[in-house]
Parts: C-alpha cells; structure tokens; sequence
C-alpha cells in the first residue's frame, strides 16, 4: 500500500516536472505555429531551424559556456576541497565562508556584483564575462559535492602515500582524484546543468557580441517565440543527454 | 595533520582564494559602495557618498513590490518544502541505485534552459492551453479560468524553477539519516507519526533550513517568471532590479535592493545559526547539503 | 657480534597538541639491526613518536638524526623510513600488486624492474597468489601482509610498525609474529615496532622501551624490564604482581637486606641503597610464589593465608590467597596431574613463600599512592 503510494507520487511529481518539456518537444513536429492544437507531424520547424544561423549559433555558444564553466569550476572546486580539508592556512575560515556566501547568494545579487566587477575591471562583456559569471555561480556547488566526499576520507591512507615517497601532487593524483572521482562527476554534473539553465546571471552579463539561448528566446517572448526555439531546445536537450551518458559510461569503463 | 607545504599546496589554496576574493567578496563590496553612490547619465555612478538610495526603497510603490513578492517567494517556499520533503523520502526510500537514477532524472529537464521551459508553462496554464481546454472539454467549465498573469501562475514558476534547490538538500539530510534510529524508535513503540515528529524532522532540520534558503530568496529575484507568467501586476523584486540596472539605469537604486536582500540573507543565516545553538544540534549548513 | 652502531637518535622531541604535553625531551637511541619496541598504555605518545621518525609529525622541539644526518627537517617523502600503519591504510582503489608497486614508483624505479621487485615483497609475505585483488577483498591478515610488504619493498633503513598485529585474532597473531621476526632476520632491517601488547613486546624484540606520558620508565632488555622492573609503572604494566608492603630493618651486605613484610623478617635482595627504616614495595610474580601445606615448626618462614579460589589455565593453576591482613595474592604454578601439592581446596589454610632472590624490592615514592 505504501509502496504503491511511494512509488505513484514518485512518478505524478517526475510527470509534472517533465510536463513542459513534453509539451515542448510534442509542438516542435507540431504542424500547427500556434502549438494549441495539433496540426500534424511535421519536420517544418527543424527546416526552418537550420537556416537560422543566429538561433543555432547561440545554441552552440550555450553549450559552449557550459561545458568550459563546468569543466572549470570543476577543477578549482576541486582542489579547493581538497585544500580546505586537507591542510590548516591562514584565512582558511574566511574561505569556507566565502563558499557558503557565494551558494547562498541570491542569482540576482550575484548578478548585478558581477555586472558592476567586470565593469570595474573593464572585462568586456561576452564570453569571457559569462564564463567567469558561470563559474562562479557553480564553484560552492562543486567545491561542496567534493568536499563531503574526502571528509569520509581515512586520513592515514594519504599519510601512507607520503610515506611511501608521493609528494603533494602525486598523493592528490594518484591516490586522492581517483577515489573522490565520482563526486568529481556529480559536480560537473551539477555545474553543467546550473550553467545550462542559468538566465538571470547571464541576462546581466553577457553583451550583444555573445548571444546565448535564454536571452535570444528572452528577447523574442514580446513578440512570440517562434517554434523554432521548441525545435532548439529539443535538439538541445538530446545532444546534452547524449554527451553526459557516454561520457559517463567512458569514465565508469575506465575504471 | 601537519603537512609540509609546497606548490600543489598553494596553487590549490591560491586559486580558489583569489577566484572567490575577485568574484565574490570583491563583488559584493563593489555592490554596497555603489548603492551609497549617486547616479550620473554620464558616468553611471559618481560621488558623493549618500543614503539617497535606501530613502528611496521605501517609497510606498516599492514596499508593495517588496511585500508582493516576499509573499510569492515565501508561498513559494513552503510549496516546495511540502511537495519536496515527500519526494526526497520517496527517493531515499529506493535501492542505492534507484536513488542516483531518480536524482539524474529529476536533474535532466534542467538541461533545457529555465526560461524556455517557463515558456512551455506559459503554454500550458494559458486561455487556450492543455489545462484549460480539458477542462472544456470534460464540461467541468464554460468560460476558460484565467490562470495565467496570476499569482498563483508566479507562485507555480517558481516552485517548478526552484524545486531541486529543496529536494537536494533534504535528500542528503535524509540519506545521512541512520536508519536504526527508527527501528529503534520502533522499538519502544512510537508511531510513525511520532518517528517523523521526534526523528527525521530534527535531525534533518539543517537540510531543511538549507533548502529553504535556497530556495526563498532567490525566488525574489526571478524576473522572467513574473515577467512571463504574472503580468504586469504580480512582480517581483527582481523585476525592479533588472529595470534599475539594464534599462533606467540608476545603479545605486538597484544596488541598494539587493543589499537589502543580502541583509535579509544575513538576518536569516543569523537567525538560524542561533536557533541551532539553542537547540544544540551539530552540523548546521557547513556540515549538510549536497 | 662487534658493538652495534647507533642507528636513529631522539633527541629531546617534545610536542603538545593543544594544552595537553603528550611528549616530554625525549631521547632514544636504536641499533642498526635491532628489533626495538615501544610499549606503553594507549594515548601515551607511542604513534606520535612513530610519525615524528617518518615525518609525518613535527615536533615542538628536539632533533632527529638518521646515520648521524639530521633528518629533522626532511619531509616525510624523502625519509628513507617507511611505516605499516596502525590500519594498514591500503589504497582500496588499486590492487595488491599496485599497492606495493606504488613505493617503487614514487621512487623513479625503472619500469621494467618493478614487477620483479613487487613478486619478490610479495613472495617474502607469501601473498604471491593474490596479487590481483583488492584490499577488501582481503582478510585482515593478508591486508596486514600486504601493509608490511608495501613497506619493506623500498628496502627502508627502518621499518616502523604501529600496532601492526593488534587487530588480527589470537592465533593468526601468533603466527604473525614469528613471520616478522623471520623477516627481520631475512632483511636485515631495522624494525620499531609498536605495541601496548607487554606479551608480543617481550616474545619479540631486543629491546623494549616503556612509556607511559610521553615519558620513558625503562629500557632493556625483554629480560631485564620483566625480571627487573625500575619501577612501579613498569612492574604492574609488564605482567601481573603481587604487591606488598614492607620496611627494611638492617643492612645486611650490598644490596642484601633484612625486610619485615606482613609481621615477619625477610631476607631480601635490591639494586637499591636503603638505610633501616625506609618503607618499601615487594613485588613478586605470580610464578614465583609457592603454596604448600602449613608447617607449625617453620611458621615464621611462611606467609599464612586462606584458599579464596582456584582456577584451571590450561598449563598453570592459579589460586587468589587471602593472607591474614586482608592482602590477597595471587600464585601461578605449573600443572601436574601427579603432584599431591594441588590438592587444596577453597578456605584451606595454607602456607605461601618465594624463592630467596626472585622478589623485587622499590622504594616507596610519594607518587605511588594512587
Ligand atoms: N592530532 C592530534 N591532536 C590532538 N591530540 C592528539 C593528536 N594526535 C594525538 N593526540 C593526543 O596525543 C596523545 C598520544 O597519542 P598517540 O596517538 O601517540 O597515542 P598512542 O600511544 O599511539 O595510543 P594508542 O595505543 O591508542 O594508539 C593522546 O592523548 C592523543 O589524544
Ligand atoms: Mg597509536
């Protein structure tokens, strides 16, 4: 009885949260332009995708972003983990605190910090700007994921390593990285898909020399989203799927 | 443990130090010195240094956005809790393996972007939409309900945007649960109820606070939702934000709204901090989450 | 043999962790060769004084030379010391063989040298068979093979073990044992070995050390630390005693002298100097008390007491004897079926004495009241 329970509100909660992207990639073969009824099957909005450069490209350029400010905040999250449970320094409290700021900073606040920081700094605002704004935003989370991982580390493994003659750097890439990988997966993970679903950072930061799929389909909302844009995102959303399952069985056969 | 220093060390304690001083604490400084300047058309901001800004927030028009959007943000927020706090202990309820692929699935919709997918919401909760015309065709209604351009169509954005930022906490604060404390509270004959009162509720309380913050005041700030699904009438901080800085440009006016959310970031990490160490429960943020 | 050659000298470690001093100017010195023990109560420094000879410790003050080099300030990495860790600490991702491999290849060693080297360690522990496993794949005892094999395949001029055996069951320790020493003796190492174990520490090593506080009681040999304890501590930690109070009546000769214990006068040996007067403490080994039936001609040759319990051991027969003034002793002898002299039974009066010379006799120091 509660297993039936468990596992219909399991699925009724996944449906409602998979709802839209249902309706999404139904009404890109959806004939009809107004997707309120169907029109029938048509491959019409993936033509008419493909010769729009400018929709694609910043399909591209979002992907773009998220794969190098995953991949980024990945590594120094990472060593961050490790450097905050493995060695006592100077100023370590202000930087675990800092972490948790930066998580639990509302996305617009952090927005507008960044906007007014790269002004400063006069970095233009386009891909560099974005990177940097994405990496941000995912830092706390990857530092966060690997951390809980090493801190059920046996400390006197890493002592061993030493012992053994492994400095600093071997110990971390030999002994370290390949036992915490799968927290390191799980925040690039997360980092990807943060970056990927992220708007109102980018709104703030980005400028009119990188344009990327949120703040294109922003733009068109006033005036009607082509379906175009359901046709994107669909195609999106496979080569995201894509990328992350065969990776992830890549690493898993490596191992 | 003491461990010799060497480069690996200070790269690793360098890099993210100096990432999180430039983007993070150098950011949010940045962010009060302008809300204390003065607007310039020229120049954006220029001195001198003045409170201006802050007089300026509580004119009755914004307090009533303030106060709106709390509202949502806040229904929001409990909406999540009540619909996520089920859902996390559905999932850790499965088999080890179940739990990731349930978690990766509840991740995937993520993949394609927030604003599109509110797009789709639009879609869906309109005059003509999925909702609408079932229920016309099932006879249940005669004239389409107005769903979208409501508060109610906002508070739903939000929970839908906002939902994993609850379910992960309180999944890894129920995962950490040792499940012998409830066959042990099973024992001496509590209820389960009473095991959920008395067991998951404390001892997951830090999760829960977790996701509460991460889910209350970003809520406030999530312009496109109201934008897309509340109209002009239902907006949110956020909203005024976005047009102080990218269209009148009055940088400090929108700087002194989001050092006001931080404060009330602050009052509530504070507040909770203290609750914490009233009840003595170890751990707190630092120790949970993720 | 020729004079053994200093190997590693302490000198003066101290160390503090927070308030509290877990080590005190301590000062050692071990033998190129030996198989030298530390042993003492748990929490009293015996890991910290291993770490800080591997470096993975620093102390607060002190120096410590390896083959006359001082090697204080050398990180833990290029020690040529290796350590078998109180648990084992396997690298759970990597193989038997990978583990032991992972010294050799810190070490540059030539890749195709290394497959031979890690079968030879793995050879000398007898695990030869399992190479491609896990650690926990592993039972306690070969992961405990695999520790010590990691440890000895970079030919270390010491070899550090810390409570090596500890988590392993009796008779697997046992075994245990007698394989380091044939190691030992195979390679020529240094051992330290670790232990709050008194048994294994006097089956195996040279030399013991005792520790309690951070502070060294006694250095010897396994002999003399038994036979000869230095000082209470030290008495009670190795084996069980009895203890009885006495004072010394007269000086006899050097270290000879006449001691009334429990109403009666002793004749009793001492490394000590005392003047008539001065309490002092005798300690006797369960072993070297002798129960037999009372003699009325020789009653002021004996103890008398009562027969509180008996108890089978196995090859000994221990009895708790309460003597007149309420001190209860306990005695340990060998089992023989034939001897009449086991026949008593609980509440038996009986008679107990000891071997002149095999009491040990100590001041009495204010500190001993506890
Ligand atoms: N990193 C540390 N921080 C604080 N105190 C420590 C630390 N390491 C050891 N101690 C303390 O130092 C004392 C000695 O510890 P040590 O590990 O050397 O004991 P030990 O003799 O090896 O004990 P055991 O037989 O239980 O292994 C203990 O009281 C311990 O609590
Ligand atoms: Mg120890």
């Amino acid at each position: 009885m509660i297993r039936i329970f468990k596992w219909g509100y399991l699925s009724l909660i996944l449906a409602l949260i998979y709802l839209p992207i249902a309706v999404l990639i139904v009404n890109s073969f959806n004939a009809a332009k107004y997707g309120n009824k169907w029109g029938g099957f048509s491959l019409q909005w993936y033509q008419k995708l493909f010769n729009n450069d400018a929709l694609i490209e910043a399909a591209l350029n979002s992907l773009t972003v998220s794969i190098v400010a995953a991949s980024v905040a990945t590594v120094i999250g990472t060593l961050a983990a490790v450097a905050l449970h493995r060695y006592d320094f100077k100023g370590k409290g202000l930087l675990s605190s800092m972490v948790f700021v930066a998580m639990l900073t509302p996305e617009i606040v952090m927005a507008i910090a960044l906007l007014i920081v790269f002004i400063t700094l006069g970095i233009s605002l386009g891909f560099v700007s974005l990177v940097i704004a994405h990496i941000t935003f995912c830092l706390p989370f990857v530092i966060i994921a690997v951390y809980s991982r090493i801190k059920d580390f046996d400390m006197r493994m890493l002592s061993a390593a030493k012992d053994l003659g492994a400095n600093e750097l071997r110990t971390f890439w030999e002994v370290i990285l390949p036992l915490i990988l799968p927290a390191v997966l799980s925040g690039w993970l997360l980092s990807f898909t943060l970056s990927l679903d992220d708007v109102i950072v980018s709104a703030f930061v980005t400028g009119p020399s990188y344009e990327i799929l949120p703040l294109k389909v922003y733009s068109m909302v006033k005036v009607g989203v082509s379906p175009e844009v359901n046709a994107i995102s669909t195609l999106l959303l496979g080569i995201s799927l894509v990328l992350v399952v065969v990776s992830q069985l890549l690493i898993k056969k490596d191992h | 443990m003491k461990v010799n220093s060497g480069y690996f060390r200070f790269f690793a304690i360098g890099l993210a130090s100096v990432w999180l001083a430039l983007f993070v604490f150098f950011p949010n400084l940045l962010v009060v010195i302008t809300s204390l300047l003065t607007r310039d058309p020229s120049a954006t901001v220029s001195l001198p240094f003045n409170l201006n800004s802050y007089w300026r927030t509580l004119d009755v028009l914004y307090l009533d956005v303030l106060w709106n959007s709390i509202k949502m943000a806040a229904l929001a927020t409990i909406s999540c809790l009540l619909i996520g706090f089920p859902f996390a202990m559905a999932i850790v309820s499965l088999p080890k393996r179940w739990q990731t692929i349930a978690l990766f699935f509840m991740i995937v919709p993520f993949w394609t972007n927030s604003l599109v997918r509110t797009y789709a919401i639009q879609f869906i909760l309109g005059n003509q939409g999925i909702i609408n015309k079932s229920l016309l065709a099932l006879g249940l209604i005669d004239t389409p309900l107005q769903l979208l351009y409501t508060p109610f169509a906002v508070i739903l954005g939000l929970c839908y945007i906002l939902i994993p930022f609850m379910v992960l906490p309180l999944y890894s604060a129920l995962e950490k649960l040792d499940p012998r404390l409830h066959f042990a509270a099973r024992d001496l004959g509590a209820s389960a109820f009473h095991r959920f009162i008395k067991i998951t509720l404390p001892l997951t309380s830090p999760g829960i606070v977790a996701g509460c913050l991460m889910v209350l005041l970003p809520a406030m700030g999530m312009f496109y939702i109201s934008d897309l699904l509340g109209g002009a009438k239902n907006l949110l901080l956020g909203n005024v934000i976005k047009t102080q800085f990218l269209n009148t440009r009055d940088w400090p006016f929108g700087s002194a709204f989001s050092v006001m959310l931080m404060m009330l970031l602050g009052v509530m990490l504070w507040l909770y901090y203290r609750a914490s160490r009233f009840t003595n429960k170890q751990g707190g943020i630092h120790d949970s989450n993720f | 043999m020729t004079s053994p050659r200093p190997l590693l000298s302490l000198q003066g470690l101290s160390k503090t962790f927070g308030s509290s001093r877990v080590l005190n100017q301590f000062d050692m010195t071990i033998y190129d060769g030996e198989f030298f023990t530390l042993l003492g109560p748990s929490g009293c420094g015996k890991t910290t004084i291993l770490n800080m000879i591997a470096g993975l410790e620093t102390s607060d003050t002190g120096s410590i030379l390896l083959d006359g080099q001082d090697i204080t300030g050398i990180p833990a990495e290029q020690r040529p010391v290796n350590t078998v860790f109180q648990s084992y600490a396997l690298f759970p991702h990597m193989t038997v063989f990978d583990n032991v491999a992972f010294g050799l290849r810190m070490a540059k060693v030539a890749k195709a040298e290394i497959p031979a080297r890690v079968r030879e360690a793995l050879e000398m522990v007898k695990l030869n068979h399992l190479a491609d496993r896990k650690p926990a794949q592993l039972s306690g005892g070969q992961q405990q093979r695999v520790a010590i094999a990691r440890a000895v395949v970079n030919r270390p001029k010491l070899l550090l073990l810390d409570e090596s055996l500890s988590a392993l069951d009796y008779k697997l320790r046992q075994q245990m044992q007698i394989e380091l020493k044939r190691l030992q003796r195979q390679l020529g190492i240094t051992f330290i070995y670790v232990t709050h174990d008194q048994e294994e520490a006097l089956s195996m090593s040279d030399r013991v050390v005792v520790m309690n506080n951070g502070r060294v009681q006694q250095l010897g040999s396994p002999r003399e630390i038994y036979e000869n304890p230095a000082n209470l501590f030290v008495a009670r930690f190795i084996g069980e005693i009895n203890q009885l109070r006495g004072e010394v009546v007269s000086v006899e000769s050097d270290h000879t002298y006449e001691v009334k214990v429990e109403g009666l006068q002793w004749q009793l040996q001492a490394n000590h100097n005392f003047t008539p007067g001065t309490k002092v403490h005798v300690l006797l080994r369960p072993e070297d008390l002798r129960i037999t039936y009372i003699d009325e001609d020789h009653k002021d040759q004996f103890l008398t007491g009562t027969v509180v319990e008996r108890s089978y051991k196995g090859s000994t027969l221990d009895s708790l004897i309460r003597l007149e003034s309420g001190i209860e002793l306990t005695t340990s002898e060998f089992f023989n079926e034939d001897d009449p002299s086991f026949d008593y039974r609980p509440n038996q009066k009986v008679a107990v004495n000891w071997v002149p010379g095999w009491e040990v006799v100590l001041p009495v120091l204010q500190e001993d009241d506890q």
